[in-house]
């Protein structure tokens, strides 16, 4: 055997060869020019817009599919999109579409009336040939939709079963994306690793774990995007992305943690900020223990220095919630409201006149989990404000799923707050599905806190079903005002998403949809 | 010997039957479940229940692990729902990543640590002893993570001389150039700890062998010192080292769980925590399966080179 020459002189080729190749190559420009690498947070589960669920998997989705209508840039409002535009019925169960015409899908077959029967069909309709390439985990969203009825090549009819206001924003959405009927029959159950849509980027890659690539579409009909490709890079490390922004690696990276924006803030850099359809709150246990007195649920609110968990747990990366629906949506929101102040002193008052005094109180923390935040120096935050005017809060954390397994089926017996925060893009989704009483637990959702006003209910029914903007505005301005008052959740937080590029990406926007939107970005 | 390794084998079969049905267990008892997973803040009792009706997961527990292991013996290691593929392509692909960093790691770990442990004996309490040591001590001592992190701080966000993360550049890439730079900061990160400790168990075997016998005939016969310590001492004490070397196989690739995090690595570890995390029960299946049974191979290795390098050892 011969030992020595083979190991020494093997260990110092191989290292002096491996060193050359790894340092001798210059280090080179790492993204090309034209071509936008995009840092995301995960691995997309599937380019299947009808079967995925994931804010980090719509970033991809929404730049090779279009919907029929889309968000108009900044706002949570439809617009015409591969519908040129639409009618409603008088009583709001008809919505007809005027399909564009001339759009094909990237696979060459033609976007028409029967392409949207079939895309609503597979997700709906459980005999449909095609509903075996779920399962869709959202197509609730449309659990309204009765019948889509195809009237001529280009208009298509949906009837539903009843008035549903938040259906126009729910056709804007991921869940309402139109894929190609000819390309889910070529690939069946392997459609989402094989999309084609009508979008302005076209698939071309999927390397499991290393990118998602797509490609410009030059027939696109709003225009050609200026960009020739886009890589989405799945880095779920979030100190890896930031390296790998730093370094050059990625052209935009998106959910940047808060500490540290500050090494993105120089010229080579630019930082984005929109406040986001999100809110951060703590259900509070209107059943049973302390919290089920109205001035001890003020107390919390009053207790919390929200402005502390915002600036300083945050760093900026949120603004205080004043009510139950976030200032995103704009029309829906009531900006009269003011948060809760921070006075501890007034808690007090309202503790003692209660008799609360020294409560103990239970309080579940999540470990991370979609739109958490950073739950768990948050908690403890909350609960050292909650102990300073005299409570005993004990904090039990859990893991995400875990968490939701047990705040989901509801509070009672178990928990007098816990932490929970939502995105949605429509303002009725979350008071209809977490605030009414007909949402309690039992009845299948997620008012874990047993929170019960019947003019509340009656706001959310009434505003759920009428076909007006205006009327929908004053029934939930009014929603705001009593649930703020009665306080059924301490309503912490509204997150801003945030995302840092190089200098060289132009026109790129945050969406209010935390949609990634880059048919009219640039890159010099 | 041919005997013996099919003995083996045979006997590695109820070992990783056995593991199925522990890791079945333990992700039916963890709470949550993947239709929670799904859906997220949507997670209503009545979407949960019909997703996992249409994922399958209705079923009651041992009818759901007899069905999965009917079609696991016949290849079909069923459908991953977190990544909508199969199970198997997913695993076979990511466990080559795996296999790439590991394997590099333990030679690099393996050679490091030898070099090191017999430059230790050698010179016994000298300078090279004591810097080695010392050296050695270290690297046992940082959690490998952290390494990780500040490599990729200094070497490729400051000196900018290696890539930050992944296997393959994205552009212009894929070459065994691209595949090394990419994979010397990971590889040597998951390596350290390794290295320290077959360092040091070569260090106390080689001062064992060095005092016995043959060693001093060899030396009177007036063998150079350089031969009696690389070859006739090395030789003798391999025979304790590489069983460290098998058991340090097993450290590497759990470790490299952290390491392909720091380093967007795409193996099976990194695959094994999202699978978990979303309750995705056929992927964390299959994945165990094969990372068992690489396992088990390894080790049977390990002992068959053991046999062929020390005659008392009787297969």
């Amino acid at each position: 055997m011969n030992f020595i020459p083979l190991t020494r002189r093997a260990v110092g080729t191989l290292a002096i060869a491996a060193m050359s190749v790894a340092l001798g190559l210059p280090a080179k420009a790492q993204t090309p020019p034209g071509v936008l690498v995009v840092g995301q947070i995960a691995e997309p589960k599937s380019l299947d817009p009808a079967a995925v669920t994931a804010a980090n998997d719509f970033r991809i989705l929404l730049n090779i599919y279009d919907g029929l209508a889309r968000y108009k840039p900044g706002t949570l409002e439809p617009e015409p999109a591969l519908a040129e535009s639409w009618d409603v019925s008088e009583d709001g169960t008809v919505y007809t579409f005027h399909l564009r015409e001339g759009v094909k899908f990237h696979d060459g077959s033609d976007f028409n009336a029967e392409a949207v029967k079939f895309n609503f069909d597979r997700m709906l309709d459980e005999n449909h040939p095609f509903h075996d390439t779920g399962p869709f985990p959202l197509a609730f969203f449309f659990s309204s939709v009765e019948e889509v009825t195809v009237v001529d090549d280009l208009t298509v009819e949906f009837k539903l079963s009843e008035p549903y206001a938040p259906f126009m924003a729910n056709i804007a959405y991921a869940t309402g994306l139109i894929v190609s009927p000819a390309a889910v029959e070529q690939y069946g159950k392997d459609f989402g690793r094989h999309p084609s849509g009508t979008g302005p980027f076209k698939f071309a890659e999927w390397r499991s774990n290393e990118a998602v690539v797509v490609e410009k579409n030059p027939d696109y009909w709003d225009g050609a995007p200026p960009l020739d490709a886009v890589v989405f890079r799945p880095i779920t490390d979030a100190n890896t992305r930031t390296a790998e922004m730093l370094s050059g690696g990625i052209d935009v990276m998106v959910e940047v943690p808060p500490d540290a924006l500050s090494e993105f803030e120089n010229d080579r850099y630019k930082i984005l900020e929109a406040a986001g359809p999100h809110v951060w709150f703590l259900i509070l246990n209107a059943k049973e223990g302390p919290f089920s007195d109205v001035r001890v649920r003020q107390a919390a609110n009053l207790a919390i220095n929200k402005k502390a968990i915002v600036e300083n747990v945050l760093e900026g990366t949120a603004e205080i919630a004043a009510g139950p629906t976030p200032p995103a949506f704009g029309w829906a929101y009531n900006d009269e409201l003011e948060p809760y102040p921070y006075n501890p002193e007034r808690a007090k008052e309202l503790i003692a006149e209660a008799g609360a005094e020294g409560a103990e109180l239970t309080f579940y923390v999540t470990e991370g989990g979609s739109g958490m935040l950073d739950p768990v120096p948050m908690g403890t935050a909350i609960q050292a404000d909650l102990e300073a005017v005299g409570f005993d809060v004990k904090i039990e954390t859990y893991e995400w799923n875990t968490f939701l397994g047990e705040v989901n089926p509801g509070l009672e017996g178990k928990a007098d707050m816990a932490e929970m925060a939502w995105m949605t893009q429509d303002p009725d989704t979350l008071p209809f599905l977490a605030l009414r009483t007909g949402a309690w637990p039992e009845e299948g959702g997620f008012n874990s806190g047993y929170y019960s006003n019947p003019k509340v209910d009656e706001l959310l029914e009434k505003a759920r079903v009428s076909t007006s903007q205006d009327e929908r505005a004053e029934l939930y301005k009014e929603m705001q005002t009593i649930v703020q008052e009665e306080a059924p959740w301490v309503f912490v937080a509204n997150w801003k998403q945030n995302a840092v590029t190089s200098a060289t990406v132009e026109n790129l926007q945050l969406e209010p949809s935390f949609f990634l939107i880059l048919r009219d970005v640039a890159k010099n | 010997m041919g005997s013996y390794i099919l003995k083996r084998l045979l006997a590695a079969i109820p070992v990783i039957l056995g593991i199925t049905v522990i890791v079945f267990l333990i992700m039916s008892l963890i709470p949550g479940d993947p239709a929670t997973a799904i859906l997220g803040s949507y997670a209503t009792p009545e979407n949960v229940e019909k997703l996992n009706r249409d994922l399958g997961l209705d079923k009651p527990l041992v009818q759901q692990y007899f069905i999965w292991l009917g079609n696991m013996l016949q290849g079909d290691f069923g459908r991953s729902f977190s990544l909508n593929r199969p199970v198997l392509d997913e695993v076979l692909e990511r466990f080559g990543a795996t296999l790439v960093l590991a394997g590099t790691s333990l030679v690099i770990c393996s050679i490091l640590g030898i070099i090191a442990g017999v430059v230790s004996a050698a010179r016994q309490y000298g300078v090279a002893d004591k810097a080695i040591t010392f050296i050695v001590l270290i690297g046992i001592s940082i959690p490998s993570f952290f390494l990780g992190m500040m490599m990729i701080l200094l070497f490729a966000v400051n000196l900018r001389w290696l890539p930050v993360s992944g296997m393959y550049a994205i552009y212009g890439g894929g070459d065994l150039p691209d595949l090394i730079r990419h994979l010397l900061m990971p590889a040597t990160a998951l390596a350290v700890v390794a290295t320290g400790v077959i360092a040091r168990l070569s260090r106390s075997a080689m001062l064992e062998v060095l005092r016995q016998d043959f060693i001093r005939t060899a030396r009177a016969k007036g063998v150079t010192e350089r031969n009696v310590i690389w070859r006739h001492a090395l030789k003798a004490a391999m025979v304790s080292i590489i069983p460290v070397i098998g058991v340090q196989a097993g450290f590497v690739l759990s470790g490299a769980v952290y390491i392909e995090t720091v380093f967007q690595w795409p193996g099976v570890g990194r695959m094994l925590v999202t699978a978990i995390l979303t309750r995705d029960i056929l992927l964390v299946q299959g994945g165990v399966v094969i990372v068992a049974a690489c396992y088990v191979l390894f080790n049977l290795a390990v002992d068959v080179a053991q046999s062929l390098l020390d005659p008392r050892v009787t297969t």
